[in-house]
C-alpha cells in the first residue's frame, strides 16, 4: 500500500511537472549562458532570480533555456531513474510530416540538419494498402541488439528501459548500427557542428557536445526526464501525436491529454513495428485508423528536398502519374 | 632414383639470399611508393573525418570490412595446406608448404589493419582491451584472432628452424654479417640432435593439428559478427562454415598464384611442377565445389520462402548487382571447377588463371554479402543523398586497400631474402621429379 502511494505521488509529480514544462524551467533560468534553444512567447514580463540574490523583470520572449545545468554525470546516467520504466505510444492516425519532433530533437541536441535523431517515414505496406507517416525514434528494446554487440559497453540499457551511447567510451566501431534492425542509430561522419556545450559538461543523457567517429542516436530526453519534464519532440509536436509515460504507472501523456497505457492499447489496437524480430521495443505505435489529416498534408507543408526522400513509396509514385 | 641433398639445395636457393637484381627493387619501391599512397590516404581519412570514404549511415561498413575478411580468409591457405598436409605426411607439400605458411602469417598481419581503418575512433582501440565485453563477437574476434596470429607464427619458425641452422652452418653462404647474426639467433643452437629433431617433430605436430582448429574457430567467429545480426541476408545458421569454406576456396587460389610467380622469378621449375599445381588445384576443385553448394543452398532457401526482405535483397542483387553476382557465383565457381577438372585444359599457366578468377570472385562474394544487406535496412532509406542510398567507395578506401596488398607483397619479397622460400630441410632426400610427366 504504501509502495503505491509513493508511486502515485511520484507519478502525479511527473505529470504536473512535465505539464509544467516551459514555465518553471524558465524561470528557473537565467540570462547567464548562451544557447540554441530560443522560446518565442507572448512578450510578457517575468520575475526571475539572479545567483547573487537579485531579482529583475524580463522580457518572456528573450529568455533562453540553460542547457546543461542538470546534467547527471557519466557516472550517474549509468543508473535508470528508479521506479520508472518508460514508455512512448506514437499515434499514427494523427501525424501529417510536421517535422516539429526532429527539429526540436536536432535543436535540443545541437545535431546538423543531416541528422535525424527521430525520422519520419512514409511507410506503405504494400501498394493496396494506404501509406502513413511513421516518426521512429530509437525504441529502446528491452532485448537491444545493439547492446549485446557492443564490444566496450559504450552502449547501454538501464532500469529505466533507456538505452544511451556514452560518447566517451564508443570506439566507433558501427558494430551496433549493423545490428539495429531500425536504423536508428547514426554516426558522427565529420567534425559535429559547433556545440553549445564543454567536454566538461558531456553526459549520455543529452549526448552534448558529440564527438567525430562516434555512434548518436534518440536518448529519449533522458536529460529532461531527470527533471520530470517531457522529451523534447512530445512537446514539440503540434498535433500531439507523441505520448510518453511510466509504464510502471500505466499513465502516458503527450502534454495535453493524459491516458491510461493498457486502455489505449485495447482501444486502438497498438502494435510494435517488427514484433517478429524479438527485440522488444519500448516504443507502440497506434494504427493510422481514423486520421485527423489526408496522408498528402505531409507532403504539402515540407521542402522540395525532403520530398524527394519519399518519391519511391508507390502511393508518391502514383501522384506524379497523369490520370 | 634421383633424390635431393642438402648441398645441391643450398647451391640452387642460395643466390636469392645472397644477391638482388635491379629489377626486384624496382618492384619493392614501386609496392613501397603504393603503400606511401595508402599513408597519405589514411592521413586525410584522420584529418578529415571517415566522411572521405563512402561510408555512411545505412552503409556503415564499406571495403574495409570486405578486405578485413579477404584477408583473414587468404591465411587459410596455410592452415589447411601446412596443417592438414603435414599430419598426412603428404609428400608432395614439401616445396610447396613454407609458401604456403607464409601466406598465412602476412595476410593475417594485414587483415586486421583493415578493421582500424573502419574503426571511427583509432584513438580509443585499446579500449577493446580496457574495457572488453565477452558477449559481443567483436571481442570474441579479438580473442580469435590473436591467438590465431601467435600461433601461425610459432608454427612457421617452428618450421624455419631447421633451414636457419643450415644457413648458419653453410661456409659458402655469401651474406652481410648482420645476416649471419640473425640465423645464429634464430637457430638458437639448434645442431640437428636426435633429441632435438624429436621435440621440433612433436611440436609441429602440436601445431599443425591446433593451427587447424583455431582457424576454423577464427573464420567462424568472422562470419557470426554477420550472422547474430537481425539483417537481412546475413542472419543465416550457414555463414559460419560457408566463411570456412571460402576462406579455404580463397586461400588454396592465392597459394597457386604465389607458386606459380615465384616459379617464375626464383627460377624454381625444377622444384615445383606441374604436380605441384594439379595436387593444389585438385584441393581447389574439390573446395570449389562445396562452395558452390554452400552458395546455392543458401540463395536457394532465401529465394525459395522469399520473405519480404530475402525477396528484396534477392531482388537486388540480381538487378544493381547484377554482373558482380554472375561473376562470384557462377563465373568464379564453374570456370576454376572446369579447368582443372579436364585434364585437357590442367597446364600450369591455366591453373594459375583458375586460381586468379577464384581469388576476385572470392572479393566481390565478400563485397556482395556485406554492401546489399546494408543498402536493404528493414525500414526503407528514405533520403535525399545519393551516397546515403547507394555506397560508393573513394580514392582513399582504395588506395588502403591497394596499399594492403603492397605490404603483402613487400613482406613475402623481404622474407624470400632472408630464407629461401623452399624449405630446404623438408625438401632432402626428396625424389626429383621434375622430369616426370602427368
Amino acid at each position: 500500500m504504501e509502495n503505491n502511494d509513493s508511486k502515485t505521488s511520484s507519478r502525479r509529480r511527473f505529470l504536473r511537472e512535465g505539464l509544467l514544462l516551459g514555465t518553471g524551467a524558465l524561470a528557473a533560468a537565467p540570462l547567464l549562458q548562451s544557447c540554441a534553444e530560443e522560446h518565442t512567447m507572448p512578450a510578457d514580463k517575468v520575475k526571475v532570480l539572479t545567483p547573487d540574490g537579485k531579482v529583475l523583470e524580463v522580457d518572456r520572449a528573450n529568455l533562453k533555456e540553460v542547457k546543461g545545468s542538470q546534467l547527471a554525470t557519466t557516472k550517474e546516467a549509468i543508473q535508470g531513474l528508479p521506479g520508472r520504466k518508460f514508455v512512448m505510444v506514437i499515434d499514427l492516425a494523427k501525424c501529417k510530416n510536421a517535422r516539429k519532433c526532429t527539429e526540436a530533437c536536432q535543436e535540443g541536441h545541437d545535431l546538423s540538419k543531416d541528422m535525424e535523431w527521430i525520422r519520419i517515414y512514409l511507410l506503405q505496406d504494400s501498394p493496396e494498402t494506404s501509406p502513413y507517416w511513421f516518426p521512429r525514434p530509437c525504441f529502446h528494446c528491452d532485448n537491444p541488439m545493439c547492446v549485446s554487440v557492443c564490444p566496450v559497453g559504450a552502449t547501454y540499457k538501464r532500469t529505466d528501459g533507456i538505452v544511451l551511447v556514452d560518447a566517451d567510451r564508443c570506439i566507433g566501431c558501427k558494430f551496433c548500427m549493423t545490428g539495429c534492425p531500425y536504423s536508428a542509430r547514426v554516426f558522427n561522419w565529420k567534425e559535429p557542428k559547433p556545440q553549445s556545450l564543454e567536454e566538461k559538461d558531456y553526459s549520455p543523457e543529452l549526448n552534448v557536445p558529440a564527438k567525430e567517429g562516434t555512434v548518436g542516436k534518440c536518448v529519449f530526453c533522458a536529460d529532461k526526464l531527470r527533471n520530470n519534464e517531457l522529451p523534447r519532440c512530445v512537446t514539440a509536436c503540434p498535433m500531439g501525436v507523441i505520448y510518453f509515460g511510466n509504464i510502471l504507472d500505466d499513465t502516458i501523456t503527450n502534454g495535453d491529454e493524459t491516458i491510461r497505457f493498457s486502455d489505449i492499447m485495447k482501444e486502438r489496437s497498438g502494435y510494435r513495428y517488427l514484433e517478429t524480430l524479438g527485440t522488444v521495443p519500448s516504443v507502440f505505435y497506434l494504427p493510422p485508423v481514423g486520421r485527423m489529416f489526408p496522408v498528402e498534408r505531409g507532403l504539402e507543408s515540407i521542402d522540395d528536398e525532403t520530398k524527394s526522400r519519399y518519391k519511391n513509396v508507390d502511393y508518391v509514385k502514383n501522384l506524379s502519374k497523369p490520370k | 632414383m634421383k633424390t635431393f641433398d642438402s648441398k645441391s639445395l643450398l647451391k640452387d636457393f642460395t643466390p636469392e639470399i645472397e644477391k638482388t637484381s635491379i629489377a626486384w627493387w624496382v618492384t619493392l619501391i614501386t609496392f613501397i611508393g603504393i603503400f606511401l599512397l595508402g599513408v597519405h590516404a589514411l592521413g586525410r581519412q584522420v584529418s578529415e573525418g571517415h566522411i572521405v570514404t563512402g561510408m555512411r549511415d545505412n552503409v556503415v561498413w564499406g571495403i574495409y570490412i570486405v578486405n578485413f575478411i579477404f584477408f583473414m580468409g587468404l591465411s587459410y591457405a596455410g592452415a589447411l595446406l601446412s596443417g592438414v598436409l603435414h599430419l598426412y605426411k603428404a609428400e608432395w607439400r614439401k616445396p610447396v608448404i613454407r609458401i604456403a605458411e607464409l601466406i598465412t602469417v602476412i595476410s593475417l598481419l594485414i587483415g586486421p589493419f583493415f578493421i582500424f581503418f573502419c574503426v571511427g575512433r583509432l584513438d580509443r582501440l585499446h579500449y577493446l582491451v580496457l574495457y572488453p565485453r565477452i558477449q559481443s563477437p567483436i571481442t570474441w574476434d579479438v580473442i580469435a584472432i590473436t591467438t590465431d596470429l601467435f600461433g601461425c607464427i610459432l608454427f612457421l619458425y617452428l618450421s624455419i628452424i631447421e633451414d636457419l641452422a643450415l644457413l648458419r652452418d653453410s661456409l659458402e653462404l655469401n651474406v652481410p654479417a648482420w645476416k649471419k647474426k640473425l640465423y645464429k639467433f634464430l637457430a638458437m643452437s639448434y645442431t640437428g640432435t636426435p633429441e632435438q629433431r624429436k621435440h621440433l617433430s612433436q611440436a609441429r605436430n602440436i601445431m599443425a593439428a591446433m593451427i587447424i582448429a583455431i582457424a576454423i574457430i577464427v573464420y567462424s567467429v568472422l562470419a557470426w559478427i554477420f550472422g547474430v545480426t537481425l539483417q537481412p541476408g546475413w542472419h543465416s545458421t550457414i555463414f559460419g562454415p560457408y566463411f570456412v569454406i571460402a576462406a579455404v576456396y580463397s586461400g588454396t587460389g592465392l597459394m597457386i598464384i604465389v607458386m606459380w610467380l615465384f616459379r617464375k622469378i626464383y627460377r624454381l621449375e625444377k622444384y615445383i611442377t606441374l604436380r605441384h599445381f594439379c595436387n593444389v588445384g585438385y584441393i581447389l576443385l574439390v573446395i570449389g565445389a562445396f562452395y558452390g553448394y554452400f552458395t546455392f543452398a543458401d540463395y536457394l532457401t532465401k529465394w525459395y520462402g522469399s520473405q519480404k526482405m530475402d525477396a528484396l535483397l534477392i531482388d537486388k542483387l540480381f538487378s544493381n548487382f547484377f554482373w558482380l553476382f554472375i561473376f562470384a557465383n557462377y563465373i568464379g565457381i564453374l570456370i576454376p571447377i572446369i579447368i582443372i577438372g579436364i585434364r585437357k585444359f590442367r597446364t600450369i599457366n591455366n591453373i594459375f588463371i583458375a586460381a586468379i578468377i577464384t581469388l576476385l570472385a572470392l572479393w566481390v562474394n565478400r563485397f556482395l554479402i556485406v554492401i546489399p544487406t546494408l543498402e536493404t535496412p528493414y525500414l526503407p532509406i528514405q533520403d535525399h543523398r545519393i551516397d546515403w542510398i547507394q555506397y560508393s567507395s573513394t580514392w582513399v578506401e582504395w588506395s588502403l586497400s591497394a596499399a594492403g596488398v603492397a605490404v603483402f607483397a613487400i613482406l613475402i619479397m623481404l622474407f624470400s631474402k632472408l630464407i629461401p622460400i623452399i624449405s630446404i630441410s623438408e625438401m632432402i632426400e626428396v625424389e626429383d621429379t621434375s622430369d616426370e610427366t602427368i
